[in-house]
């Protein structure tokens, strides 16, 4: 390696644990405001808490044994969604792409849900499904689902026409079409189909779980919120926020191993 | 000699939202076997039109097309259309798999292919990482694996530079005359048909007519021999002064 590529390579690490400390600055810089900021009462507690209460809050939490059990329930939840989402998603969008005029008829009503804002629906869903999870896997279908469909049918119609009359000159059937040539030229697109459904599942699950359940993330938020702990609320939030960052990185991680490949 | 395609007052029309686009105009022609047959005409002219129906991508309107029995068509187009996810084995083998023709001779010869035209070290590579020609190597191939009686090619060339495309179209010249194929071939490019054809169909701007028809026998082995013929230049003269342009 030549002097000058030792160099380049060196510059681009030092920038990047750079980046690193300066993230762990503002961090670790934000934490010790808002504790100082709180003790010398400049800010309310009561609204605002703390961080040294939160920390504590999170440790109560962990003690009762709870704490485990909402994270657990609310990624069961995301999970199922997720999963129900890209399945009937993907189902549905090869009903659509086969059926063209059926996607024409039902176009302007996917338009129509997609835009209407889920949480209204929430009352009607409870009565409907019942207050339980089962309501909030609906809610975070209806979230996740309608994006799915979108993405991965537009993703169908746009495989290359050179392509398709290239596999229609070998007398490929219709079945054939959709398997050697449709899925496999759309599997980017249902691959990153996938990033937009879990922060989608995560979104619908809380807000189900803010309408209806005993448990989980959203219902210690809620839940904290009713009984004015504070604390609670921001343990929550910070919780949420680390799962959301967390599931994201998984779903990164499996789009890098499944499209590496060419 | 012996005739593989009989195309009869061939017509074929567009129906879009802005009225009726008249593509080809009462055509006849035949395609002999083992002759090299170049279909020439400004673009936009119908020539696509008139392989996609003679390939069965497309109706016709009007009109008769006749084919010897059984007959296997291979169709090849401008781009190389290979699927970037299969590598390039799996790529020359898609026709094969298609048609539910993976035998294991198939797969054989397609490999046997592949090696004596320069794709030996290159089975398991993906399309991205082979150049254009060696590409539309491999699109022929796909073509050839499934031992077509004729070849429909639609300006297989025009998507490469200039250079490369001489060079592939040398090439896949070779291919064809070893592999001993019947090949219509669509071009707008004079030159190019002159240094491939035995015969030259010119047609006329749309909707495609006959205008003229032509034997080619140019001195030389390889395309890039006849382009130095003595005849070349006055054929030249010829067939673009029969040509329509589109200005
Ligand atoms: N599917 C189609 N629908 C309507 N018009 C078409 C269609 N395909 C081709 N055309 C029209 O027919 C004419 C001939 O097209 P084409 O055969 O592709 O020409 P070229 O000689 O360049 O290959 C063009 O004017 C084109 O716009
Ligand atoms: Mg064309």
């Amino acid at each position: 390696m030549s002097k000058e590529q030792q160099r380049y390579l060196k510059k681009i690490k030092i920038r990047k644990y750079f980046v690193i400390l300066v993230q762990v600055i503002i961090v670790i810089g934000f934490l010790a405001l808002w504790e100082f900021l709180a003790n010398k009462n400049i800010i309310n507690t009561f609204v605002f808490s703390k961080p040294s209460e939160i920390w504590e809050t999170i440790l109560g939490l962990i003690a009762q044994n709870n704490l485990f059990n909402h994270i657990l329930t609310t990624l069961k939840e995301v999970l199922i969604a997720f999963v129900l989402g890209i399945l009937l998603g993907f189902i549905i969008a090869i009903i659509l792409y086969e059926i063209p005029i059926l996607a024409e008829i039902v176009d302007p009503f996917l338009t129509m849900i997609n835009s209407l804002p889920k949480v209204a629906l929430g009352p009607l869903i409870i009565i409907i499904a019942g207050a339980n999870t089962k309501s909030i896997i609906v809610m975070a279908l209806l979230i996740n689902l309608i994006v799915s469909i979108i993405t991965i049918y537009n993703g169908f119609v746009n495989v290359d026409d050179k392509k398709m009359k290239l596999i229609k000159s070998f007398g490929a059937t219709k079945a054939q079409i959709l398997t050697h040539l449709v899925i496999p030229s759309s599997y980017k697109t249902i691959i990153s189909s996938l990033k937009l459904n879990i922060s989608m599942s995560l979104i619908g699950v809380i807000m189900g779980e803010f309408l209806v359940s005993k448990e989980g993330i959203g219902y210690l938020i809620i839940y904290g919120t009713q009984v004015f702990n504070l604390s609670l609320v921001m343990a929550g939030i910070l919780i949420l926020i680390i799962i959301s960052y967390i599931l994201y990185k998984i779903i990164i991680f499996i789009e890098s191993k499944l499209i590496k490949k060419f | 000699m012996n005739k593989l395609l009989e195309i009869k007052n061939l017509s074929k029309k567009y129906h879009t939202k802005n009225g009726e686009i008249s593509a080809i105009d009462n055509i006849s022609f035949d395609v002999y076997e083992k002759e090299f047959l170049c279909i020439i005409g400004s673009s936009g002219c119908g020539k696509s039109t008139l392989l996609n129906i003679l390939a069965n991508l497309d109706d016709l309107s009007s009109g008769k097309i006749l084919k010897k029995e059984n007959l296997n068509i291979g169709y090849m187009l401008q781009e190389d259309a290979l699927m970037p996810w299969l590598n390039i084995l799996d790529n020359a083998l898609l026709g094969l798999e298609i048609r539910h023709e993976k035998t294991k001779e198939n797969i054989a010869y397609t490999k046997e292919l592949l090696e004596k035209y320069g794709l030996k070290d290159f089975l398991e590579k993906y399309p991205s990482q082979l150049s254009g020609g060696m590409r539309q190597r491999v699109a022929l191939i796909r073509t050839l694996a499934t031992r077509p009686d004729i070849l429909f090619l639609d300006e297989p060339f025009s998507a490469l530079d200039y250079v490369s495309r001489l060079s592939v179209s040398n090439d896949v010249a070779h291919i064809i005359k070893c592999e001993k194929k019947t090949v219509v071939m669509i071009t707008h490019d004079i030159a190019e048909a002159l240094s491939l054809a035995d015969r030259i169909i010119v047609l006329s701007k749309r909707p495609a007519k006959i205008k003229s028809i032509y034997d080619i026998s140019l001195e030389g082995e390889t395309p890039l021999e006849k382009r130095k013929a003595k005849n070349f230049a006055n054929l030249y003269d010829r067939l673009w002064k029969d040509l329509d342009k589109n200005v």
